[in-house]
């Protein structure tokens, strides 16, 4: 008698588990041919001697005295210090909200607040700064953790929201002072200070110009559509620069004799016009990914365009550019820096004269480096969020 | 809390809910529908049958307005189509309609796919539409996929949805164009046992499909479209046992 012997398996088996091993682990990835080894030993020696050349440089040959001594130059330019409070005042603020909203939505603005406790506590550790900066970045610290187990227990929801729509008002308020506190002209903001200001004003407001001008490019509307398609093109046939130096020379003349605005805001106003025909161009690809059967199942529900628009059209459109939007944000940080060549003092700018001061001769590696990393830093914090952010929203899975 | 709308009167004798008259539309210089005039009566169930290309997807979307039409007349529920965009989102609220690639949002969850137009079109409060909906869910058999994202869904789980999204709005008439035809056929069951049971609840409604055992159990009336315009009209019994037109016969011949 012929009997078949099935073996019982399990329906599901478990993939295999590969041990790690560093040898093995070594083996299989630098040495597992000749040529590889020959690569993985010259690459070490060029890694080995171009590491020890750059720390023996920022460890022993470099003089940071230049950075510390003008530290505050460059953070906030000529900034009166007696004011300084103020902006101290804001960063607090920003760190309460922060801490708050780490620990109510939890993610992506945990890590961010995680890295700006890490940013108070370095500042705080500096060995050259004054005792009060040391108490003020303390503080910093102190504030984001009470916020962050305050979030997770207060039901404040609504009230952190709000604090940060009336964040923007209240620091320019701050910064400013306009003669109810001792009023601060905006050509004495300098510094890091500045570029924060110049970048964030107009990532502000470029981005819903640019939705709008977006959606205008899209209206069936001719005039809406032709004003739309002729701003975003003339912008963009033009460079940054004349840009900026339309708007420090020709804005006034347009303007007239009543509305004067001094030169930090037109350079405001010049990036954000600039910046919000880019962001168009970005939305537009977004708005264009848009399969027509969303417009179709919209109309077919009875939604009118603007409620069509807001809930489902843009929602998607916007998730689909992140990536190209943060882009665009982080060239917007990078090309404040622009802002020099029209007589504003930002982070580079302070560096660069600060640089030619004779007592600081042949010192300029020092102050770009510092200026270099403070740059990186803040660009890797907005493309590291991009991708969290990427991430929760599920952009390309759902 | 769902309206049925089953009334004792016999069909033939009921008032008509949609009235087409010389409806007449062009592609360019394609004559797409070409003088169809077709009346359906409220709780009718009236499915549309016709080769590809035939023009019956063009004429279900001229009923709500996603396919212009120029020349001819349009009557939903009263409202006669113009191009006012009020008398466009009057019709569009009474009438649902369910589409071949399902069209769900694919940024919200089940149950806000389905809230979002009763909240901001009808402008009906918050719990209500919640209780609404999960009702609806329940009866197209998946209250347990409420808070998935339609992505994490099969096909006719989310036609199924879409079914839920559109009764939602308690339309008066629903339409539906192909519902079945992107599916796996496992998955076609699924969704023609919730049209039916609609169907039995009184709902008007105007289909558009190939499957004809649906065309022939549920039907009160079926139109063959051809080449833009309608060939013949009957139940499904004179349509499938007696057909009198010899495109239909052709058509019949080449499907069954």
């Amino acid at each position: 008698m012929n009997q078949i012997q099935y073996e019982k398996k399990p329906l599901i088996e478990k993939p295999p588990k590969k041990k790690v091993n560093i040898l093995e682990w070594l083996k299989d990835n630098l040495f597992s041919s000749w040529i590889n080894t020959l690569f993985t030993i010259g690459l070490g020696i060029l890694v080995f001697f171009v590491l020890k050349g750059t720390l023996t440089w920022v460890f022993f040959s470099a003089d940071w005295s230049v950075v510390s001594d003008n530290f505050k130059l460059l953070l906030t330019g000529q900034y009166p210090i007696v004011e300084l409070w103020r902006v101290w005042v804001c960063i607090l603020l920003v760190s309460i909200l922060l801490g708050f909203s780490g620990g109510i939505w939890n993610g992506t603005i945990t890590h961010l607040s995680i890295f700006l406790t890490v940013l108070f506590l370095i500042s705080g550790l500096l060995p050259f700064v004054s005792i009060e900066s040391r108490i003020w970045n303390f503080t910093g610290v102190v504030l984001l953790v009470a916020g962050y187990y305050g979030g997770k227990k207060l039901p404040i929801k609504k009230t952190i929201l709000l604090g940060w729509f009336l964040l923007f008002p209240i620091t320019i308020f701050l910064l400013n002072g306009f003669d109810i506190l001792t009023k601060v002209g905006t050509n004495l903001c300098g510094g890091f200070l500045l570029t924060l200001l110049l970048a964030i004003v107009s990532i502000v407001f470029s981005f819903p110009i640019g939705v709008l001008l977006a959606l205008g490019r899209r209206s069936k509307l001719p005039v809406v559509k032709y004003f739309c398609i002729g701003y975003i093109e003339f912008i963009r046939g033009i460079p940054l620069i004349t840009i900026l130096f339309v708007a420090q020379i020709m804005l006034p003349l347009f303007l007239g004799q009543g509305l004067e605005f001094n030169n930090v805001v037109r350079a405001m106003i010049g990036m954000t016009l600039f910046n919000a025909a880019y962001l168009a161009e970005n939305v537009r690809g977004g708005l264009q990914s848009i399969p027509r059967g969303q417009f179709e199942a919209s109309h077919a529900l009875g939604f009118n365009s603007s409620l069509m628009t807001f809930f489902i059209i843009l929602p998607q459109a916007l998730r689909t550019v992140i990536p190209a939007m943060v882009g665009q944000f982080i060239a917007i940080f990078k090309d404040t820096s622009l802002v020099t060549i029209v007589g504003l003092i930002d982070i580079l700018g302070m560096a660069k004269t600060i640089s030619q001061n004779p007592e600081y001769l042949g010192k300029q590696m020092e102050l770009f480096l510092f200026v270099a990393a403070i740059f990186f830093v803040f660009c890797y914090m907005l493309s590291y969020s991009s991708r969290r952010i990427e991430n929760s929203l599920g952009v390309g899975k759902r | 809390m769902l309206e049925e709308f089953n009334d004792s009167t016999p069909l033939a004798e009921r008032e008509n809910i949609i009235e087409c008259k010389n409806l007449n539309k062009w592609f360019g210089d394609l004559h797409v529908l070409k003088n169809v005039n077709l009346n359906v009566k409220k709780g009718e169930v009236l499915v549309v049958l016709g080769p590809s290309g035939s023009g019956k997807s063009t004429f279900i979307r001229t009923l709500n307005a996603l396919e212009e039409i120029q020349e001819g007349t349009i009557t939903v529920d009263g409202t006669t189509l113009s191009n006012d965009t009020s008398d466009i989102e009057t019709i569009r609220k009474e009438t649902g309609m369910v589409f071949q690639q399902f069209n769900l949002f694919p940024h919200m969850t089940i149950l806000k796919n389905i809230m979002l137009a009763p909240i901001w079109v009808r402008k009906w409060p918050k719990d209500k539409v919640e209780k609404i909906a999960l009702e609806l869910l329940e009866r197209v058999g998946i209250p347990e996929q409420a808070n998935k994202y339609p992505g994490q869904l099969s096909g006719g789980q989310q036609q199924r949805v879409a079914i839920a999204r559109a009764l939602a709005m308690q339309p008066k008439i629903m339409l539906f164009d192909e519902p079945t035809s992107a599916l796996d056929p496992e998955m076609i069951k699924e969704v023609l046992d919730v049209m039916k049971e609609l169907a039995k609840t009184g709902m008007t409604m105007v289909v558009v499909t190939h499957e004809m055992n649906f065309a022939r159990e549920v039907a009160d009336r079926i139109v063959l479209f051809d080449f833009g315009e309608i060939i013949e009209t009957g139940t499904p019994s004179e349509l499938f046992d007696n057909p009198q037109h010899d495109r239909t016969k052709l058509f019949l011949s080449q499907i069954l």
